[in-house]
């Protein structure tokens, strides 16, 4: 086929990982770029990504794709093998909502709950929570958000069943718990569980000392400001 | 076979106003039902319990919420006629990213100018003329940010068009000073049937947000 395929991504991101998965799924090979986001981009990463300058990038033969949903988008319509979103189009809507909701309210307040300072913990607490319950609602009994298998919304889940337990562990919060969210749960240890999804995660002891290290740095800004 | 499709509006949204285009441009006849967002109706309110908020298309019965979602379940269920999405999937991602811009930047940075104060809002404007400078560069010479045709992006982008009175008024800045190529895109937007007639007018839109802006303020 003599195709390019590079991911310029950043291990510990959870936007980038959304990427990696998605070519794992598909079984597409390609090339990985580790970018040095906390300390100095490449001059290849502004160049693909010059109004956001961000990870991650997608570059198929010499084009960029940007932000992490128009990615996933792009990897299904261009890779027809494993779909991971539904054909039908009112199927596809849902899905396409659900990912819409994770992204926007779901991931950055369960992130904020992580390092709020402690007077304001308790209210976006409560509204993560409200979030996580009505994630759970849209696996409505099924395995994965997908159905049978894992399809675009687990995908994108990825950053809450992963990436938020991992985070949580760190700050002693139990806000995705097996008896708070027992769906949910039950979710995120399956979707872990699966060989695609186990092989490419980075590993959890990576990881903790990654996120302690940031949620330090997020609470030391805030103090600043 | 009207009945079959359902859109709870409200005039001034630009989110509902995507919406209204895209059903225009792809010729669908629907009812519209206007909602008092000040008193939601049960019907909205069974549609959309995530987000309580419009616009929402409801087609045989089932809701479709989220404005570009709505756009593109648009745009693949009626597929024969006017397509807004291109067909590679590049120029599509492309699309997309634009959209995305317009969300993140625009509608954000925006009603800053038009809603906030002081430095928030000198800086708000700053922004706002730097990203729409950006979408300039982006449309080059061409008539459509899809390149000849009217789509996806064209329909994301043409609603704040009746936010512009209301930027430069609260602002206090030139849009077709800094942007002149982005208000020709937009009038010739405005000459499409399916834009003119599913944008209000700029200045009730102003006295519209201005009303708004005082009841923050009030809180």
């Amino acid at each position: 086929m003599g195709e390019e395929v590079k991911v310029f991504g950043y291990w510990a991101s959870p936007y980038s990982y959304r990427a990696e998965l998605a070519l794992k799924l598909k079984g597409v090979s390609y090339e990985y770029i580790n970018e040095d986001i906390f300390g100095n981009k490449s001059d290849l990463l502004l160049k693909y990504n010059p109004i956001h300058k961000k990870v991650p990038v997608l570059l198929h033969n010499g084009k960029p794709i940007v932000e992490s949903l128009v990615i996933l988008e792009y990897i299904e319509e261009t890779w027809k093998q494993n779909p991971y979103l539904p054909q039908d189009p009112y199927d596809k809507a849902t899905a396409r909502f659900w990912i819409k909701f994770i992204d926007e309210k779901c991931f950055p307040t369960l992130w904020l709950a992580a390092w709020s300072p402690e007077n304001e913990r308790e209210k976006v607490t409560n509204e993560a929570c409200e979030y996580l319950k009505t994630l759970e609602s849209a696996l409505n009994g099924k395995k994965f958000f997908g159905g049978e298998t894992i399809g675009m919304v687990d995908i994108v889940a990825s950053s809450v069943g992963y990436f938020i337990r991992v985070t949580q562990e760190i700050m002693g919060l139990n806000l995705l718990s097996a008896d708070k969210f027992p769906q949910l749960f039950q979710w995120s240890e399956d979707f872990a569980n699966c060989s695609i999804v186990k092989e490419s995660l980075p590993p959890r002891d990576k990881l903790l000392p990654f996120v302690k290290g940031l949620i330090a740095k997020y609470q030391q800004d805030n103090a600043k400001a | 076979m009207s009945d079959e499709i359902i859109l709870l509006d409200f005039w001034s949204s630009p989110f509902a106003m995507r919406v209204r285009i895209a059903l225009a441009e792809k010729g669908i006849e629907y009812e519209a039902r206007e909602e008092d967002l000040s008193n939601k109706s049960s019907l909205l309110l069974k549609m959309n319990p995530v987000h309580k908020q419009i616009p929402v298309l409801i087609h045989k019965g089932r809701p479709v919420c989220e404005s570009l979602i709505i756009v593109q379940y648009i745009d693949e269920v009626w597929s024969h006629k006017s397509p807004l999405l291109p067909s590679h999937p590049y120029h599509r991602a492309n699309a997309r990213f634009w959209a995305d811009f317009v969300d993140k930047k625009i509608y954000p940075i925006g009603k800053l100018v038009w809603g906030a104060t002081g430095e928030v809002q000198e800086a708000a404007k700053k922004e706002l003329i730097e990203s729409m400078k950006v979408l300039e560069g982006e449309l080059g010479d061409n008539p459509y940010f899809g390149g000849e045709s009217f789509g996806f992006t064209d329909v994301a982008l043409i609603p704040f068009y009746t936010w512009f009175y209301s930027l430069e008024t609260c602002g206090d800045f030139s849009i077709i000073a800094n942007c002149p190529n982005l208000v020709a895109w937009a009038k010739r937007c405005m000459q499409r049937e399916s834009v003119s007639k599913s944008l209000p007018d700029q200045y009730k839109v102003y006295c519209f947000l201005m009303e708004l802006k005082k009841k923050f303020e009030a809180k």
